[in-house]
């Protein structure tokens, strides 16, 4: 069923890619690696489920919900650590070892008060309709899915290649000495792109909880490390990367699924990731980045 | 107890040694592992003051566990064999895969050495008829005794004290200074940074040996994530300064959660946010706090 | 001494150096001079092994280099000094040059045992170390961070470390910027007076007074190109140099005075 599979596929990478672009874009402007996305994504998944399920909301609203929160976490990690890390000039790699602290922090804190077992959301909220196109049956949540995920990185990436905000933004990724010199409040960048990323960290964290209708503390780990097998497939800090990244990543992983077996799965991440950075560090499609000032 | 005959010595008084048998009845696993934590900080701090930032040390613990498990459960070789093998499996793994990695730096070399944890964790929950999988290995002997780890340790602790000191100790702060202009003193960096990394890997994997030898059970997820973070934690609490930060952060690390009342199961929190609070306020690590004079180099990439 | 041969180094479409070929003579001190971006210190780079050529051989000794490793290439005999100053700034200026010295060193395996020997050997690097701080004239602060020292005093640590390597070549990387004309003069006898105890000198220098009193052979080099090489007069005389440095309009070719 070579058509369901690829349906899958998108469905999947539309997620990866949209987790990967929060990802990418944290490394591309800040040049830090956020080790606490997955978390993000977590929180995100949570914070849907909660307000379905104490609130009763409908989907729509509770992916909306799950945003604000996830942009709320992102606000608040850039105001704490990144910015203060930047004011004092701390060693490179110090902001990524505050947010592996924060990951932990977070997940732990999700695992003491909703506890470690899988959550799922409440059936009558999930749409069961199955819609048939052709030789390929899909459900609606899965095109709902598919179409939030698009739309969100539609939106991204029109934002980033269209609008001023996008361009300073792009210039800002490139040198933060030289915006600064152009007039962009080069502080206040950073807090937003830290808010969108962590946006669309928390809205893939939801969609794919729709999507495997599971909620769990660690569910952002594995898919940190498939984040991180993106972008360094795509380059990091590409933000086409992370899109082709993003899809091939999924497409193989379907594929491998059906044709070698599922246990392996996570494998296929973690060895082609493995094998990228010994072979190629700036990925397949990226460029050796080179920061200038 | 099993040593209790050993506790024997005309020369103390009764009440000290029944002090001491009622304490270590109490609390043999804390020091345990209060041992082989400070074991993983050493490991970790060795690469840490050479300017690498790997977390791969959990999955060497790993290999070292699983190795000396199966060899005492499967093979029911001595003690001291099994150990020696834990010590030397992700020695040779770290020897295999540190040639390509290490010319890796920055955030590059640690997102490798995180994909090899995972691998590692992979390998082990499939590698069901060796490792017996998620279900773990269980009904491990319970050989770990105090003498060995003091010993173990004592030793260890003895020999990264004068490596410190050494030349070769200032050679590896070079390098974690500026890695170029070392290697134009004609030192060869690739060697050193290959040497620490498999040294750590070794001693990592003895930690591992020795930790399974006294939990009974052991299983992939304990070498995870988790696991790698709180040995960041305690590399990252000590700081680079001196081995002495290395045991200060391994013994904190342990002791910390038990102290405060209950929280044991709230061991990651309190990893995570000791991890946050260090990089903010004392980023050299906590020794640095207490011997300002001797100041540490830092964390990697502080050029 | 070293000769690089027809040497081109390219980055893609860009042409850092092309085909640029010299010699050093044995004891010589060689000058490398031209505007800035002209491609000199990436020929330190190339000759250190911090960078491979596109192609040309570079030779030392006889001995060809291209594909040598950095280490390797310093214990072979070159050393070098860096344009922005690259010494360890928080360990002490005596730790600084022991771990140049180490490089050559042998007794590494005793390192935990307190045996006598290694100890004895230890001691006596130290007693080097020392030695050459006060060659540079900094022995009196040997136990102090590398980091308070005075600019000029950074200097002359780098130069202590590159001389521990007991180089055979040294390679200055603008040893003079930053200087007044009083710490120009001292460099400048220091230089001569290290050449004439035998080591063979190759300088990047962008200030003409230093460079033309020192050098008995000046390169030139500009966008990667060798454009003259020659004795300091007739290098002043080089119309090509002289349109490289200045511009081509038209100037006397009499006397270049530039003073960075």
């Amino acid at each position: 069923m070579l058509a369901q599979q690829i349906v899958n596929a998108i469905s999947l990478g539309g997620v990866y890619a949209l987790f990967a672009l929060g990802f990418t874009l944290i490394f591309g402007v800040l040049n830090v690696l956020n080790l606490a996305h997955g978390a993000l994504f977590m929180l995100g998944a949570y914070a849907a489920l909660a307000a379905v399920v104490f609130l009763q909301l409908p989907l729509l609203a509770a992916v909306l919900v799950a945003m604000l929160v996830t942009g709320i976490a992102g606000w608040i990690l850039d105001k704490v650590i990144f910015a203060p890390l930047r004011t004092r000039r701390a060693p490179h790699l110090a902001p990524m070892i505050a947010t592996i602290g924060v990951a932990i922090t977070m997940t732990s804190l999700v695992e003491g008060s909703f506890g470690a077992e899988n959550l799922r959301f409440p059936p009558e909220v999930l749409p069961t309709e199955i819609l048939t196109l052709g030789p390929v049956q899909i459900t609606q949540l899965e095109l709902k899915i598919i179409f939030l995920a698009f739309a969100l990185m539609g939106v991204l990436l029109w934002g980033l290649k269209k609008s001023r905000f996008g361009r300073a933004l792009r210039a800002l990724a490139e040198s933060p000495k030289a915006a600064a010199l152009m007039g962009v409040d080069v502080e206040g960048f950073f807090r937003v792109t830290s808010i969108i990323a962590a946006l669309l960290g928390g809205a893939s964290g939801v969609l794919i909880a729709l999507n495997t209708n599971a909620v769990f503390p660690h569910m952002g780990q594995p898919m940190l490390h498939k984040g991180i097998a993106v972008v360094i497939l795509g380059g990091m800090g590409d933000i086409r990367g992370a899109l082709l990244g993003g899809f091939f990543l999924a497409f193989a992983e379907v594929f491998s699924v059906a044709y070698i077996g599922s246990t392996m799965r996570d494998a296929v991440a973690f060895g082609s990731l493995f094998v990228v950075l010994l072979l190629r560090p700036q990925g397949l499609f990226g460029h050796a980045a080179q920061r200038r000032a | 107890m099993r040593r209790s005959g050993e506790l024997e010595s005309s020369k103390t008084p009764a009440n000290l040694m029944e002090w001491f048998e009622s304490f270590w009845a109490t609390y043999n696993t804390l020091v345990l592992s209060i041992g082989t934590n400070v074991l993983l900080a050493l490991s970790i701090y060795l690469t840490l003051a050479t300017g690498l930032l790997t977390v791969a040390n959990a999955a060497f613990m790993g290999i070292g566990a699983y190795t000396a498990g199966l060899l005492t459960t499967q093979a029911e070789l001595p003690f001291f064999v099994a150990l020696l093998l834990a010590a030397l499996l992700p020695a040779l793994v770290a020897l295999m895969i540190g040639g390509p990695t290490l010319r890796l730096s920055g955030v590059y070399l640690a997102m490798a050495t995180l994909a090899f944890g995972e691998v590692v964790r992979i390998f082990i929950l499939n590698a069901e008829d060796l490792t017996g999988g998620a279900l773990g290995l269980n009904g491990i002997p319970q050989l770990t005794g105090g003498f060995e780890v003091v010993l173990i340790v004592g030793l260890t602790l003895y020999i990264f004290l004068c490596l410190a000191r050494s030349r070769i100790g200032m050679t590896m702060t070079a390098i974690c200074q500026d890695e170029t202009a070392t290697e134009l003193m004609g030192v060869n960096v690739r060697g050193y940074k290959l040497f620490v990394f498999v040294v750590g890997a070794a001693l990592a994997g003895l930690a591992g040996g020795l930790n399974a030898h006294f939990t009974f059970f052991i299983s992939p997820n304990e070498y995870g994530f988790e696991r790698a973070v709180e040995i960041l934690a305690m590399g990252v609490l000590g700081g680079t300064g001196s081995p002495w930060g290395a045991v200060v952060g391994g013994v904190l690390i342990t002791v910390l959660p038990e102290l405060l009342r209950g929280l044991g199961h709230y061991r990651p929190l309190i990893n995570g946010v000791i991890l946050i609070l260090i990089i903010l306020y004392s980023p050299k690590g906590i020794w640095a706090l207490l011997r300002p004079a001797r100041a540490a180099t830092g964390l990697p990439g502080t050029n | 001494m070293l000769a690089l041969s027809s040497v081109s180094v390219r980055f893609g479409g860009l042409h850092v150096l092309e085909e640029v070929s010299l010699t050093v003579p044995e004891r010589g001190i060689f000058g490398l001079i031209g505007p800035n971006g002209a491609g000199k210190t990436t020929v330190f780079n190339l000759v250190t092994g911090l960078l491979s050529p596109s192609f040309g051989a570079i030779e030392f000794m006889g001995q060809r280099m291209n594909g040598m490793l950095p280490y390797q290439i310093t214990r072979a005999g070159i050393a070098r000094t860096f344009q922005n100053i690259r010494i360890f700034k928080e360990m002490k200026l005596v730790e600084n040059v022991l771990v140049a010295l180490g490089a050559r060193s042998t007794y590494t395996a005793g390192v935990w045992l307190p045996l006598t020997s290694y100890h004895d050997a230890e001691r006596q690097d130290r007693e080097v170390a020392r030695a050459l701080l006060a060659k540079v004239g900094l022995a009196d602060k040997a136990e102090r961070y590398a980091g308070t020292l005075s600019y000029g005093e950074q200097r002359r640590l780098e130069i202590a470390r590159a001389l521990a390597t007991q180089p055979k070549l040294l390679l200055l990387d603008e040893p003079a910027a930053g200087m007044n004309r009083v710490e120009k003069q001292v460099l400048v006898d220091e230089i001569v007076k290290l050449n004439q105890n035998g080591l063979t000198i190759l300088i990047i220098e962008h200030d003409m007074g230093v460079i033309m009193n020192l050098c008995h052979e000046i390169a030139v080099l500009n966008f990667g190109s060798l454009i003259a090489v020659g004795p300091p007069d007739k290098i002043r005389a080089n119309p090509k140099v002289i349109e490289a440095y200045l511009g081509p309009d038209d100037r006397s070719p009499s006397k270049l005075q530039v003073t960075s």
